[in-house]
């Protein structure tokens, strides 16, 4: 008995992806029933095994002390790759598979309107939070203002620009607040903002910009609407790792002369 | 064969990251530029083109297809993997600045998506 688990451990440890499909294929099964039997399929199974997925990380997270979710747990690490960046992308890529192309010329420049003004607007949330709490140099409201945009945007902006690891760390957390917000809220306010067409999608992508969040939300959301709010969405972090340093510093730093 | 549907799909994200991150360089940034949703544009134009020549076999799009089944199950690895309790944890800055800028976004969808109807 004593040796039981420590041999399965073992052979979980060895098999990373295989074990990770199991699991993952465990927490969609359990998330199914959960959906009927508690919620009468009102609930998105999806939205739970993502909720799940979450709330395990947390959990994780106050076991081990690490950043990774389950996957610091060591017979879990499968699900860091299972669910790291290049597996997500592969199957965004193939979510296009049979998108009419139609869609996007047609929501083309709505499209695009939304990154730009997506980008902006939080750069100048962050920053305005940024100042409202005493961090009033250029510097720390555009890094801050960085991490309202995504988690990525704000610590490559902070570190083009010199600020301090403190702010880094704050512009990480309002980046990871965003991108869980988003997952757990967009299917709750769907409906409400009228996230149900190709296009509101596809202008979701662009204001939010965060990729994983946009991924999960919209997963748990309507699955058909992914490709176009992942198609903008990528575009973001880019867009934001542009205009950060550049255009968005600067006018802050105008605006901080007058 | 259904490795020639997944190994074009593959190929697609390749090139779209390779062509992304030529793009970010061209703007003088260490960043990938959209290299995601160019691999996205790259997956519909080429599988069109193959299926209008009848090129597109249904076990090759099998080999695309599966991957875009298991996106779900991906999503939810990928929440399970997230660094939570930092979120949760996250001080008030971090939770004003994250949060007003969620709020605003989800206030604009109804917005854009009128203004876009009228042109």
């Amino acid at each position: 008995m004593t040796t039981l688990w420590p041999t399965l451990e073992l052979v979980l440890t060895k098999h990373p992806l295989v074990t990770a499909f199991a699991v993952v294929g465990f927490i969609m099964w359990s998330a199914s029933i959960l959906s009927k039997r508690l919620t009468r399929g009102r609930m998105h199974a999806s939205a739970i095994a993502i909720a799940i997925g979450l709330l395990l990380a947390y959990l994780s997270g106050l076991s081990t002390g690490g950043t990774k979710g389950v996957a610091d747990i060591e017979w879990l690490s499968g699900m860091g790759l299972l669910g790291g960046a290049m597996l997500r992308d592969f199957a965004i890529v193939a979510t296009a598979f049979g998108v009419r192309l139609d869609e996007f010329r047609k929501t083309g420049l709505a499209g695009m309107l939304s990154l730009v003004i997506g980008v902006l607007l939080s750069f100048f949330v962050g920053a305005t939070v940024a100042y409202a709490f005493g961090y009033r140099d250029a510097v720390s409201m555009t890094t801050i203002g960085g991490g309202a945009a995504t988690y990525i945007v704000g610590p490559v902006t902070g570190s083009a620009l010199g600020a301090s690891s403190e702010v880094m760390a704050l512009s990480v957390a309002a980046g990871l607040v965003k991108s869980i917000l988003v997952m757990v809220v967009t299917p709750a306010v769907a409906r409400w903002i009228g996230l149900t067409t190709p296009r509101a999608a596809l202008i979701f992508g662009g204001l939010m910009g965060t990729t994983s969040g946009v991924a999960a939300g919209l997963a748990a959301t309507d699955e058909k609407l992914v490709p176009y709010g992942a198609m903008t969405a990528t575009f973001y972090t880019g867009l934001g790792c542009l205009l950060g340093p550049s255009l968005v510093f600067f006018t802050i730093r105008v605006l901080l002369s007058l | 064969m259904t490795i020639y549907g997944t190994a074009l799909l593959a190929a697609c994200l390749l090139a779209g990251n390779f062509l992304g991150l030529l793009l970010g360089q061209a703007m003088g940034i260490d960043a990938n530029v959209g290299g995601v949703g160019i691999a996205m544009l790259l997956l519909i134009v080429v599988t069109d083109r193959l299926r209008d020549r009848g090129l597109l076999a249904a076990p090759t799009q099998t080999g695309v297809v599966y991957w875009s089944s298991v996106y779900i199950p991906i999503v939810v690895a990928m929440a399970a993997t997230q660094n939570v309790l930092a979120a949760v944890s996250a001080g008030t800055v971090a939770l004003l600045a994250g949060g007003l800028a969620v709020a605003a976004g989800f206030v604009l969808v109804p917005l854009l998506a009128r203004l876009g109807n009228d042109a």
